[in-house]
């Protein structure tokens, strides 16, 4: 694995003022930002926003109708997906732990799956859990084990799609760890996340979404201090609904 | 000969292993087995293609598999009948009346079944899978081989679905098979026959190892969905 950490960077990634339409809504609208290696980014703004959308944009999952995502390099070389991304709901295939590490590992053609499925496993303290059906796990297990999935993967960067609004304080803080931890080591993450508190303990840069557009593009102290704009102010005070 | 006496002959005919009726029973499973087997490895993947491939006119088809299960087994039988008779397009194969001829016409019976299972339990794994599978490049035919293994729980239980319509049926075997004795006879048809000849001891005999049958065909199906339940969640 050391190998592929010295591959050269696909990052910084530069989006280029997208824009998404579906049934005439204009969902996105000249969305721009360009994002630097290391660090974690949140993605902040009301539902509706345009959070999850952008991510799942510049993870490819979805094409935008308009604009430009641009990685440095071509994201899919050499094989191994290069950026991965985690859901709000995980995704779990009817298989124990281990095999959702080894499917997915498998699916971009990694070297030794099964070594480094179960490696992935113990540095997130999920060997006791390798042959358990993934589905039967808990909420905070299933979102603990789809970001060793991801992990796994060896990515550069990871996209977090509100990874713990539907877990319980004691799973969240574990996720948090993680996040943290990860980003410690030097993996970019961009984040969309609802909780504001979350955002203010785990991210460097704030990127505030309304309708469908950029509002404020900031470091994250400033953000929450001065925000520039009415409607952040009005976000962070909890007056902004949509 | 009263029904009594009919019940003892025929549990006499499967306690002794009578030649002729285990010819028959292992006929019938062959048959259905093979069709089985075959509807299985055309069905799954096509039903898979269905369930994730979008292209005009997929609703038409979807109506059209969904209709074809209901077809009845002895339209299916005059199909291939038509098809394998002497005049017909694979008339020279010469299969007419023969136990491959009760297999392709089985096979056709139980496609439908299973493709469109196979669909429907297919597409809401895609639905559920698919940012996931697509995250990690997995898209169009690469997904099948993932959601095939991770339906198949709810696969097996259509496929027994299919065999207990392949194996209850008379009506195709019948029309494409001749029910001539030692050599296409099934069970169900050699029960149409013996009890309209009158020879009911070997039609209650046929007919018990039929309902022991469907009653194991249950029994799988609801161990399948358990186990699933359990493994899968």
């Amino acid at each position: 694995m050391k190998a592929m950490r010295d591959r050269v960077s696909i990052l910084p990634l530069q989006v280029e003022n997208i824009a998404f339409e579906a049934s005439g809504k204009r969902l996105l609208d000249g969305v721009s930002f360009s994002l630097p290696k290391g660090g974690v980014t949140a993605v902040i703004g009301p539902n509706g926003a345009g959070k999850s959308l952008t991510l799942r944009i510049c993870h490819g999952l979805i094409a935008p109708s308009e604009g430009l995502v641009r990685w440095q390099e071509s994201a899919s070389s050499a094989g191994l997906k290069r950026h991965s991304m985690v859901f709000q709901r995980p995704v779990m295939l009817r298989r124990s732990a281990l095999a959702n590490l080894m499917h997915a590992l498998n699916a971009v053609g990694g070297a030794d799956p099964a070594k480094r499925s179960a490696d992935a496993l113990d540095r997130f303290g999920l060997s006791a859990l390798s042959g358990r059906p993934a589905r039967l796990l808990s909420g905070g297990e299933q979102q603990r084990l789809a970001i060793a999935r991801a992990w796994a993967l060896d990515p550069e960067m990871l996209f977090l799609d509100e990874p713990s609004s539907q877990l319980d304080p004691g799973a969240t803080r574990q996720i948090e760890e993680m996040i943290a931890n990860l980003a410690r080591e030097g993996m970019t993450i961009l984040m969309a996340t609802h909780d504001l508190a979350q955002a203010r303990r785990l991210c460097q840069r704030v990127l505030f979404f309304h309708r469908g557009r950029i509002v404020e593009d900031a470091p994250a102290e400033h953000f929450w201090n001065r925000p520039e704009t009415e409607e952040g102010r009005a976000f962070i005070a909890g007056d902004l609904l949509w | 000969m009263d029904v009594y006496s009919a019940f003892q002959a025929a549990f006499s005919l499967i306690s002794t292993l009578d030649p002729q009726f285990l010819q028959i029973v292992a006929l019938s499973l062959r048959v259905t087995l093979t069709a089985i087997l075959l509807a299985a490895v055309i069905g799954l993947p096509l039903g898979a293609m269905l369930a994730i491939a979008r292209f005009p006119g997929r609703s038409a088809v979807i109506v059209f598999v969904n209709g074809l299960m209901g077809l009845p087994p002895v339209v299916a039988g005059l199909v291939v009948f038509l098809v394998l008779s002497r005049s017909g397009p694979l008339g020279p194969l010469g299969w007419l009346f023969t136990p491959t001829a009760m297999i392709v016409a089985q096979t056709l019976l139980v496609l439908p079944i299973v493709i469109a299972l196979t669909r429907g339990t297919i597409e809401e794994l895609w639905n559920e899978y698919r940012e996931h599978l697509t995250s990690l490049g997995l898209v169009g035919w690469r997904a099948i081989p993932t959601l095939l293994w991770d339906g198949r729980f709810a696969l097996i239980t259509g496929l027994l679905a299919g065999f207990g319509r392949a194996s209850a049926e008379v009506g195709a075997v019948l029309i494409v098979g001749g029910n001539i004795a030692g050599y296409t006879r099934t069970m169900t048809t050699a029960i149409a026959l013996e009890t309209s000849k009158g020879d009911l001891p070997l039609a209650l005999g046929l007919g018990m190892v039929l309902i022991a049958l469907t009653l194991c065909i249950n029994a799988a199906a609801y161990g399948a969905s358990r186990i699933g339940a359990r493994f899968a969640g």
